[in-house]
């Protein structure tokens, strides 16, 4: 079997057994392209987990797209990523037919109520997560509070501001926090 | 043109959904508010449906908007939007800079970002979990609402103090579910 079907193949299986999203999908990765196909070595998923979480987008979609480029280079990093993301596109394009019709049932539009609050207790929970393998240092608990002030401020008072400017002004104020430090000569890294 | 809209309103959500999924849904929320695609409901549903569903989250929601709003062709291109900053960026990485993360500028950027991403989310969490106990058309608070919130994190939250893998995402979703069709339903 040509490598950029197999890679097909594969990122398409792991696209199709994982619930959860990005994390669940990260050992799924691991097992098969690590233990059993001998693809990466586990320094290399490593490397790629943190790679990953500092790059934007899904991070299925980053780890895919690293193997397949470096098992096929171009095609098999097209190849790769389009596999992990077919099953959810068909999947969710089914559901996406009916999904409305279906919430007119009385009972199921019952049962998405008591869903909502669920929803809304796991966004709650991936902060927390995320809060807790944070460096805390008092320029990250600031620039956290901020924030989310900032966040809840533009919430309630409807304003129109996008949470991509609050993120921009929290790169610049840690850049310029950089700029400084390294200007005193106090040590360079972050 | 709704195919734009939707084209340039998915590449900003992929170009800055720093930290996976969760980190994506208050960019999404941003998209899907300023056009009228989806209401805070609608969006909560589909976050649930999206982690009951295989597959990266963010493509789910992806492809559940642009196929609402623009048929086949519209979920082909929210879902390609979404994917391709990631796909190009680690391209580029692997092509040109393997070494790009040690950067101490690219670290001075990351260093504000990380706090900022998770920030967002606490607060769009906090916002929902706010909408939800409050009854919009008559202005008051909702103390069904309330009451099932707490339960529902103590026992998503006590789950893990009992066994270490505690209980799961979906496993809170249909322990929702069966709760509302009792509460509501009867």
């Amino acid at each position: 079997m040509p490598i950029f079907m197999e890679l097909f193949l594969t990122f398409a299986k792991i696209g199709l057994f994982t619930f959860g999203g990005g994390y669940a999908m990260l050992s799924m990765i691991e097992n098969i392209c690590v233990e059993q196909k001998k693809w990466i070595t586990h320094d290399e998923m490593m490397n790629i987990t943190v790679i990953a979480e500092s790059t934007p987008g899904p991070i299925a979609i980053n780890c895919a797209t690293y193997v397949g480029y470096k098992k096929g280079k171009l095609s098999g990093a097209f190849f790769a990523t389009l596999g992990v993301a077919i099953p959810s596109f068909i999947i969710i394009f089914s559901i996406s037919m009916f999904l409305e019709g279906f919430l007119e049932i009385a009972w199921i539009a019952h049962a998405f109520r008591g869903i909502r609050i669920a929803v809304g207790i796991l966004i709650l929970d991936a902060a927390i997560k995320m809060m807790k393998k944070m460096k805390k240092k008092p320029l990250q608990i600031g620039t956290l509070l901020a924030s989310f002030v900032g966040i809840m401020l533009i919430n309630v008072l409807k304003l129109h501001i996008s949470s991509i400017a609050v993120m921009l002004v929290a790169v610049l104020v840690s850049v310029v926090f950089f700029l400084v430090e390294k200007g005193h000569g106090k040590e360079s890294k972050p | 043109m709704i195919y734009l809209d939707l084209l340039i309103g998915f590449l900003k959500v992929g170009l800055f959904s720093f930290g996976g999924a969760y980190a994506a849904i208050p960019l999404i929320r941003d998209v899907v508010l300023a056009h009228g695609w989806l209401d805070d409901e609608m969006l909560s549903y589909m976050i649930a449906v999206s982690e009951s569903t295989p597959g990266p989250i963010m493509v789910n929601l992806a492809t559940y908007v642009g196929s609402n709003k623009g048929g086949l062709l519209g979920a082909v291109v929210a879902t390609t939007a979404v994917m391709l900053p990631a796909f190009l960026i680690i391209l580029l990485i692997m092509v040109l800079a393997r070494s790009l993360f040690e950067n101490s500028f690219v670290q001075a950027i990351l260093r504000g970002l990380k706090p900022c991403v998770i920030g967002v989310i606490l607060a769009t969490g906090v916002y929902m979990i706010l909408g939800n106990c409050h009854v919009k058309t008559e202005n008051r608070v909702d103390n069904t609402a309330i009451i099932m919130t707490c339960g529902f994190a103590a026992v998503y939250f006590g789950a893990r103090k009992v066994s270490k893998k505690g209980l799961s995402p979906i496993g809170l979703i249909c322990l929702a579910a069966v709760v509302g069709v009792a509460v509501y339903g009867i």
